[in-house]
């Protein structure tokens, strides 16, 4: 299925800001992290068409999904 | 710190007086909010002689604990009529606390048209003449004051919007880079305009070190406290990075990132204006993107936004700011938004409230939407020089909404609403209903665990458990900002157990006290009853303790989120 990637803040460092990535059916967050070699307590926030998400949602063809590492401000 | 300044602007009279024993273990927040509470008439004119402006600098404030020299202002505010705290850096507060000075009282207003600047030394406070600083704003006012008394000098002023008295208006504090820090919200610029003091200089000579009562154990909890802090990933790499802008990128994508006055929840500019683009401008142009706003901060989410010739263009360059300019009023130059953030420094003008009030302007007409060039002529040659038009929109939000007949106006007790969409995330909403400052997301900022899943996560877009994660924030808050502790201190707080424990051991250490976290707790509680009492005296109820009405029927895309709380569930904020 194709599932368009989003990366932001340290992320992007040598992947991109937005990628359309190919992955098995049935992949989850967690899977997709694998897939671009980010280790998962470097998570900090993942969203779903602008939803929270857990690392074990399993993700649908088409979605698009942020992943943001562990930064805040104020 | 063991003396407190009054100073009377009505019989021009300056007095040194001890700390009454009840205020001995407050400071910041709980100090300026209790002298407020305790000696301001709640129905006063907030521009008339009853008002008084306090300052206090935190408890700890002086001491070598990281992140401590922030400074509290305090007063009844002319923007929202109820009791106002507003906290800054710079150099002033630990130029006070090294000088034992635990809060300055200044009270009265002076029958004459005269302008005065107060001169704070070791002895106390004279009352000199400021003639040749009338009209000038922040930045030539400091260059003048410098040129007389040197670089070290410390110095509280106000620009031209504070001598008009305009409720935007706020008090700038000079920091250790010569340049600005703003006791932002509330109009406390007016405040100090209305007893004619156009700035307030500090020659802390002679001062010394804050005594510490059990100096090992100071030490000890400073290190475990500053390790903390470094080993947060929001506090230690995430803030030092980016800066506070990051978040234009995550509002965005969790869809409550407030656009074009509040019609939508993401921008499709964002990018132009988030925190990565800006770091990468400034490490191209080789400005800073680390920076601290006092000695002692080692979080460093200032920077030094600099133009295509690396020429200083502004510092403390925050996300609220931006996103007012960038997504709310659709100014897509990152270069415009920052020249706008510098003129607000230079004439003291709130940025938020002056964001969101430039934001109201265009709903109303008076300026294209997303044109950064007039915003930069209308701060500068309006309302910095207050013309009628300069005036109305120098008044905030409420008074450009009120003026031009418009309904979609973003504020709560007169106060701009600021960078997160309440209906999108809920939890910041109760906050901006409750809190006793007005609008004010600092007050208890549920988005770190609304959206930044840091003390945990409850759901943005579902009403349950936002009012208890409110309350308990606001109570944590008014309590830190007693400490005179930076606000990002909540980060490795709410996730590192130590990191609070060391907290509360650095003011027992300082002190010699035995304080517990329940103790703490009981302090935030306290300030805010103090608070939301002075409120009701002045006037105000729970039925005050609401969103705008357009939150309740205007859903904001791309949730389609409305604000849906009942009156009854916000009451229940109170309910502690």
């Amino acid at each position: 299925m194709k599932i368009t990637v989003k990366l932001f803040a340290g992320f992007r460092e040598n992947r991109f800001k937005v990628a359309e990535r190919e992955l098995a059916d049935g992949c989850t967050i967690a899977g997709v992290l694998s897939d671009l070699g980010i280790s998962e307590p470097e998570l900090g926030v993942a969203l779903i068409n602008g939803r929270h998400v857990t690392l074990d949602q399993v993700l649908s063809d088409g979605e698009t999904v942020s992943l943001f590492p562990k930064v805040g401000g104020g | 710190m063991n003396k407190i300044f009054r100073i009377n602007m009505s019989d021009m009279t300056s007095k040194v007086e001890s700390v009454p024993a009840e205020w001995a273990g407050l400071g910041g927040r709980g100090l300026t909010s209790t002298i407020v509470a305790a000696e301001v008439p709640p129905r006063c004119h907030p521009l008339g002689p009853n008002n008084k402006l306090v300052f206090a600098p935190g408890l700890l404030t002086g001491t070598p604990a990281a992140q401590s020299g922030r400074l509290s202002a305090g007063a009844k505010s002319p923007l929202t009529g109820t009791i106002k705290e507003s906290n800054a850096g710079g150099t002033a507060a630990q130029q006070l606390a090294r000088m034992g000075i635990k809060a300055i009282v200044i009270e009265g207003m002076p029958s004459e048209d005269k302008w005065y600047r107060l001169h704070v030394t070791l002895d106390g406070i004279s009352i000199e003449p400021a003639d040749e600083l009338v009209g000038k704003q922040n930045f030539a006012v400091m260059d003048q004051l410098m040129d007389k008394f040197g670089p070290k000098i410390g110095i509280l002023t106000i620009g031209v919007p504070g001598e008009l008295r305009m409720c935007a208006a706020n008090i700038s504090v000079k920091d250790p880079d010569q340049k600005i820090r703003s006791h932002g919200r509330g109009g406390l610029g007016a405040v100090m305009g209305s007893k004619k003091i156009k700035c307030i200089t500090i020659d802390d000579s002679g001062g010394g070190k804050v005594p510490i009562a059990d100096p090992d154990k100071f030490r000890t909890a400073a290190k475990i406290f500053a390790k903390s802090l470094l080993d947060h990933p929001v506090s230690g790499e995430g803030l030092p990075t980016y800066g506070t802008n990051i978040l234009i990128n995550i509002l965005n994508e969790a869809g409550g990132l407030p656009t074009k006055n509040f019609r939508y929840g993401q921008c499709e500019h964002h990018e132009k204006i988030s925190g990565e683009t800006m770091h990468e401008t400034i490490v191209a142009r080789g400005g800073k993107h680390k920076h601290g706003c006092h000695a002692g901060c080692i979080i460093q989410c200032s920077q030094v936004y600099v133009d295509e010739a690396g020429i200083y263009v502004t510092s403390g360059f925050e996300y609220e700011t931006i996103w007012g300019l960038g997504a709310n009023a659709m100014i897509e130059n990152l270069d415009d938004i920052a020249k706008c953030d510098n003129i607000m420094d230079d004439i003291g003008i709130d940025s938020i409230e002056g964001a969101v009030l430039l934001a109201t302007a265009m709903e109303a007409g008076v300026i294209p939407w997303g044109d950064g060039k007039e915003c930069l002529r209308v701060l500068r040659d309006e309302i910095g020089k207050g013309t009628p038009l300069g005036r109305i929109l120098g008044n905030g939000t409420a008074s450009v909404g009120k003026a031009y007949g418009l309904v979609r106006v973003p504020v709560v007790k007169g106060q701009g609403i600021p960078a997160y969409d309440p209906r999108s995330v809920k939890g910041i909403g109760v906050t901006y209903a409750t809190s006793t400052m007005g609008a004010d997301h600092t007050a208890g900022y549920t988005i770190a665990t609304n959206i930044l899943k840091v003390g945990g996560y409850i759901d943005p877009l579902k009403k349950e458990g936002q009012v208890e994660l409110s309350r308990n924030l606001q109570i944590a808050t008014a309590a830190v900002d007693s400490t005179g502790m930076c606000v990002f201190i909540a980060f490795p707080a709410l996730d590192i157990p130590e990191s609070f424990t060391a907290l509360i051991d650095l003011i027992n250490a300082a002190y010699g006290l035995s304080l517990t976290a329940d103790d703490v707790t009981e302090l935030g509680k306290k300030i805010l009853k103090i608070e939301h009492d002075f409120n009701k005296g002045a006037g105000f109820t729970n039925q005050d303790d609401r969103l705008p009405e357009f939150f309740t029927y205007e859903p904001i895309p791309p949730h389609n989120a409305v604000w849906d709380f009942t009156d009854e569930e916000i009451d229940e904020f109170w309910n502690f």
